[in-house]
Formats: C-alpha cells, sequence, structure tokens
C-alpha cells in the first residue's frame, strides 16, 4: 500500500520537497536548542508554557473533531460520510503525531522523557493525557488501516473493527477533556481555573476540524479527481455552524462570569488579552482580530445562502480556523501565566528558532496528510493523471 | 544526602507497590497525601519568618546570599532566565489577599521573603508526572534533578511562582562552586529545599543560620514545645494564599 506514495506528479514532488526543506530547518533548529536549553526559546521564569504547548493544545482538537465525521457514519449511518471518514481519521493520526512532537520538543530533559513511563503516576494528568493521546493514534492507526484494507481489497471491513470504531468516538472526546483538565485542575491560575474549559475545547474543536475537512475537500476536489460531493461538505458545514455558535456562546459566559463578578486577579487576565496589562498589548491585536474572524463566521455560516454557496462557505471555514487558532494556539496557553502569581507582566516573544522548530512540526503533519491521502485515494484510482 | 535521596526512594516505591497491591487507587492516593490532621504524629518541619525583624536592616541579603552559596545557585543576570531559592518581593505582591488602602505605599511595597512555602498539600507534587517532586514525611516538599525531565507542569501548578527552570547551563553562573552540593543541568526545575542535607545532619538550615536578626526560626510543628509553635501562640501569623488549601508551612509573624 506504501508504495502508491512513491509515484506523484512534478506538482505532487515540488510540495513533498518544500515540506521536507521546512523540516530539515525545524530539526537543525531543534539541535539548537538542544545543545543550549530552551532558553533559546522566548519563555521565562513567569511565562513557562509557550508557543510549543498551545499548538499542542489547538491539535488535540483537530484529532479530536475526526469523531464529527465518524459519529455520524458509524452512529446515525449518514451514507454521505462513507467517502470521508478516512480522511477525518487520517487527519487525527497527523495531529496527535505534531501533539507528541509539540510536547516532546517543550521538554527541558528529552532524553529522559521514558520517565513518565518509568514512574506512572496516576495522580498526574499528564499521565493520563499520555495514555488518551498515544490510545487515539493506535486506534486510528489501526482502524484506518483496516477500513482502508478492506477497501482495497474490495471486501467489507471485518467485523470486529466496529466496536474498536465505537470505541474511538468517546475516545476522542476524552483526548481533548484530559487535555482541558491539564489546565483546569490548577488552583493557581484563575484563569484556567473554569469548569467550562473542557466544553470550551470540545466546542472550539468541533468546529475548527470539521472546518479544516470542508477546506481540505475542496483542495482535494480541485488538484485531484476525488469528489466527496456537495453533501457531505454541508453536513460538515452544518457541524461546525453548531460548534462555532456553541464555542462563542461558552466565550461570551466565561467572559460574563469574570467581568460581572468582577474579582480582579480573573478580570485581570482578560485585560491582558483584549486591552493589555501595565502597557503590554502583544496579545491585544490578535484576540481583536480573531472576534472579529469569529463574527464573520458565524454571519457567513448561519446565513444558509452563504453556507451553502461554496466559495463564502470556504471563507466561513478559514475565518472558523483562524479565530479557533489564535484563541488556543495563542491566547488561551500564555495568558494563564500572566499575570504570574507574583503579579508580574512579562512579555512572552516566540524567538525565530522556535517558530522554526514549530513550523518543521506542522511540515511533518501536512507531510503525514499529504502521504496518507496520496495512499488512500491512489487506491480509489482518483489521483489526477 | 545523595545516598539519602535513594534510600528513601527506594523505600517509597516498596510502599506504593505493597499499598497498590493491597488496595485501589484511590486509597494509594490518600496515602502519599497525608494531611496535618490524618498525622499528628512524627516530625513536621515549618519556617515561622518575622517579618518586622527581617526589615530592621534595609537591603539586607544575607539569607540569599547563603543559600546562594549552600547550594550553588547560579546568579543569571537576564530576569527571565533567573533561577531564585529564597528572595524578596514587595509585600502586597506577596499577600495579594492583605489588602490594606489605606496604608502608606511604603508599608505596602516593603519586602517579605519567599521561597517555597513546603505546602502540606503541595499542588507541583500532585501535577509531577515522574513523582521527580514529592513530599517527604516531615513535610520537606523535594526534588529529584536526576528524573525531572523539565515538563514545567510544577511551574504551572505552583500558586507562589517558588519553582525555577534552568533555561540554560547554570554552572558558567556560579560564582563560589560548593564542591559539597551538586550542581544542576539545563532543563530541570529546582527551589528550596528546606537545607535537607543540613537539618538531616541536625543543622539548621543556611539561610536561618545566616540571618543576624534571627528573623527566621525553624522548627517542629507538631511540637508544642518547640520555638516555632511558642511563636505561633504569642503573635498573629499569616500564610500566602490560604485560601487555595495547599497548606502552607511558612508563617509570616505580622
Amino acid at each position: 500500500m506504501l508504495e502508491k506514495a512513491l509515484t506523484g506528479g512534478k506538482g505532487y514532488w515540488r510540495w513533498v520537497t518544500l515540506l521536507l526543506g521546512l523540516m530539515a530547518l525545524g530539526f537543525l533548529s531543534y539541535m539548537r536548542q538542544f545543545a543550549t536549553g530552551l532558553g533559546i526559546t522566548g519563555l521565562s521564569r513567569d511565562v513557562t508554557w509557550g508557543l510549543y504547548i498551545a499548538q499542542f493544545t489547538f491539535l488535540v482538537g483537530v484529532a479530536a473533531s475526526a469523531v464529527m465525521v465518524v459519529l455520524p457514519y458509524y452512529l446515525h449511518d449518514w451514507k454521505a460520510f462513507g467517502k470521508i471518514t478516512i480522511l477525518g481519521e487520517f487527519l487525527a493520526i497527523a495531529a496527535v503525531t505534531m501533539c507528541m512532537l509539540f510536547i516532546f520538543v517543550d521538554m527541558g530533559q528529552p532524553t529522559r522523557v521514558v520517565n513518565i513511563i518509568l514512574y506512572p503516576t496516576p495522580h498526574s494528568l499528564m499521565f493520563w493525557d499520555m495514555i488518551s493521546l498515544s490510545g487515539y493514534l493506535v486506534l486510528n492507526v489501526l482502524i484506518s488501516h483496516v477500513t482502508l484494507d478492506a477497501e482495497r481489497k474490495g471486501v467489507k471491513p471485518p467485523a470486529w473493527i466496529k466496536p474498536v470504531i465505537i470505541l474511538s468516538i468517546p475516545w476522542a472526546i476524552s483526548i481533548h477533556t484530559v487535555t482541558a483538565f491539564l489546565y483546569s485542575g490548577l488552583a493557581a491560575r484563575p484563569f484556567w481555573l473554569t469548569a467550562i474549559l473542557a466544553p470550551r475545547f470540545l466546542a472550539s474543536a468541533f468546529s475548527s476540524g470539521p472546518a479544516l475537512l470542508i477546506l481540505m475537500c475542496l483542495i482535494l476536489r480541485r488538484i485531484t479527481r476525488f469528489d466527496p460531493g456537495s453533501e457531505p461538505v454541508q453536513k460538515l458545514a452544518l457541524i461546525a455552524t453548531y460548534a462555532m455558535s456553541i464555542n462563542v456562546f461558552f466565550v461570551l459566559m466565561e467572559l460574563f462570569t469574570a467581568l460581572y463578578s468582577g474579582i480582579p486577579e480573573d478580570i485581570e487576565h482578560f485585560e491582558f488579552l483584549f486591552l493589555g496589562l501595565n502597557g503590554r498589548t502583544t496579545l491585544v491585536p490578535w484576540m481583536w482580530a480573531a472576534e472579529i474572524l469569529a463574527v464573520t463566521a458565524l454571519v457567513l455560516l448561519i446565513n444558509p445562502r452563504t453556507r451553502r454557496k461554496e466559495s463564502t462557505l470556504a471563507v466561513g471555514c478559514v475565518a472558523v480556523f483562524l479565530s479557533i487558532w489564535i484563541e488556543k494556539g495563542l491566547g488561551m496557553v500564555v495568558t494563564g501565566f500572566v499575570p504570574s502569581p507574583l503579579g508580574k507582566v512579562t512579555t512572552y516573544v516566540p524567538t525565530v528558532p522556535e517558530l522554526l522548530i514549530s513550523l518543521g512540526i506542522y511540515a511533518t503533519g501536512l507531510l503525514l496528510i499529504t502521504l496518507f491521502y496520496k495512499i488512500a485515494l491512489s487506491l480509489r484510482g482518483q489521483v489526477a493523471a | 544526602m545523595g545516598e539519602d535521596r535513594r534510600s528513601f526512594l527506594k523505600l517509597a516505591g516498596l510502599a506504593a507497590l505493597c499499598a497498590a497491591g493491597k488496595s485501589s487507587l484511590s486509597r494509594l492516593e490518600g496515602s502519599a497525601e497525608t494531611t496535618s490532621v490524618e498525622a499528628p504524629k512524627g516530625v513536621r518541619r515549618a519556617m515561622v519568618v518575622d517579618l518586622v525583624k527581617c526589615l530592621e536592616k534595609d537591603d539586607c541579603t544575607a539569607c540569599t546570599e547563603a543559600c546562594r552559596r549552600a547550594h550553588n545557585v547560579p546568579s543569571i543576570p537576564d530576569p527571565k532566565h533567573e533561577v531564585k531559592w529564597i528572595w524578596q518581593e514587595r509585600f502586597r505582591d506577596v499577600f495579594p489577599d492583605e489588602e490594606a488602602p489605606f496604608a502608606a505605599e511604603a508599608l505596602t511595597a516593603r519586602p517579605a521573603l519567599v521561597f517555597c512555602n513546603h505546602c502540606d498539600n503541595p499542588p507541583c507534587a500532585r501535577v509531577c508526572p515522574t513523582q521527580a517532586t514529592w513530599k517527604r514525611p516531615d513535610g520537606i516538599v523535594m526534588m529529584d534533578w536526576h528524573r525531572c525531565i523539565g515538563c514545567r507542569y510544577c511551574m504551572a501548578a505552583c500558586p507562589y511562582g517558588s519553582r525555577s527552570f534552568n533555561w540554560e547551563d547554570p554552572r558558567p553562573h556560579i560564582k563560589a562552586l560548593n564542591r559539597d552540593f551538586p550542581t544542576r543541568t539545563k532543563g530541570v526545575v529546582e527551589k528550596c529545599t528546606f537545607c535537607d542535607e543540613l537539618i538531616d545532619k541536625g543543622q539548621p538550615p543556611a539561610c536561618v543560620a545566616a540571618c543576624k536578626e534571627k528573623a527566621m526560626t525553624f522548627g517542629d510543628l507538631n511540637d508544642p514545645g518547640s520555638e516555632v509553635r511558642r511563636l505561633l501562640r504569642s503573635r498573629f501569623a499569616i500564610r500566602r494564599k490560604p485560601g487555595l488549601g495547599t497548606q502552607p508551612e511558612i508563617y509570616y509573624l505580622v
């Protein structure tokens, strides 16, 4: 099956080379970080987690969102999703792999990372996050391999895979819930200490993930002979619309509780996000951009005419994706640290090596997606000549 | 001290194995986090800091310097990469809940000593995925710098900002090397350990010994006749962020 990834046109190879180049750049930057330490990043004594952990958090959501095609197809028999479940599962594999890489590059002592397995610690949420993420990876690799293999042979998938697929549904919910618990269980950080964090994570995941899948379907239709048809795209759009509305609703609830209760330590974090604190305004333009994008997305998605038209739908999906990337991939993690428990407001800006390492990891994920989709579509004979 | 830590780890591992063998997970957790109420026996280390005495001499850094020398704490000029075990912060930042609206600015901006609180219910030890930080039976929250993977989850969990990470190799920044104490490598977290290496030999912590004003008193909270208990009986003491339930073992006399 894998040999299908090794044949392709000029455009395919140009794209793969570009990704490999970015990966090499990221790897070289990581070697520098490995030699000199995490001081090479913009992190500091007060802002101890930054871009890496934020990307991890965001991508857990993308991984979990595969459930939004698997669940309707297997539990509600939405036949329209038949062609795209495999795309969702492959996206999940690539996203979980990126999550693991982002965690790995954030470790101060990466060579000791096996200590998490050597000294299993059930009272640490990180232990459970490791279990849920690696389990989810195994599930998706198994499911996609077995179903694709059956498709290649022109037979029905074996019956035993069905319960495994059903298991992957609550498992997907668990990966993002446990990831939210990493944050929401800390008494030290009022910004994260909110029971709505896990539901918020899920809502944002179930809007950004399907939005990304829609965009991928549209791109694949352009560059390959794969055509999912308009029905699954429209159903995904509906899911993204509901999830994004719920996400924005949850954010407003957070704002209400913090602002109306008036507890200073709760307000300060939102002040830092949207107005700036002690003159530090690094995140302010980003956060306002995220809000404008969120409103744009809602307008385009809720309005049936713009949702049904593919060009406006695409714009809406890009807006959803960017808005949630800013919210989770930039704002959520760093703001938990500002102000610090001792009242310090520290600016965090990622450095060039930090950005290159992150870019390298994203390139790795994109390469995986490219290879997986190439294999799947080659098997179906849907690759462009 | 290295030997001590190792033997403790072995013991703890054995105990955990036995406990896991015969009881459920929740029981295991319960026994690992003994609270003050459940453990009236044994020793419970604590420190009482007299804020008034501490301020008698302006700009005094005797304790900070003594700690620095004793533990090879690096002096890193970049504040973003600083490593700190015991240092001073403004009173209003240390005790954000102790608001005194009409107090003179000079009063609330006066410094207070901060270091690890050696909480009875330490969030750092709860979140550590490798048990590289844990609570000793006598209450000291310890660190194993050889097991720490540098994930910094403990730093996110500490409500007091008491933990430092080695963002770079600390060794070039050590002013005077103490050969009797290990140096650390880049990529691990460190903090005050109540001078376990000294108190296990029956000596007071380095900061306590260095303070000429005798502003710091170290002792056993479980011994009603101890000096710390006498001080806590005689004067009003506050702790940092008591509302979080961490039960800090550092008391500040006001």
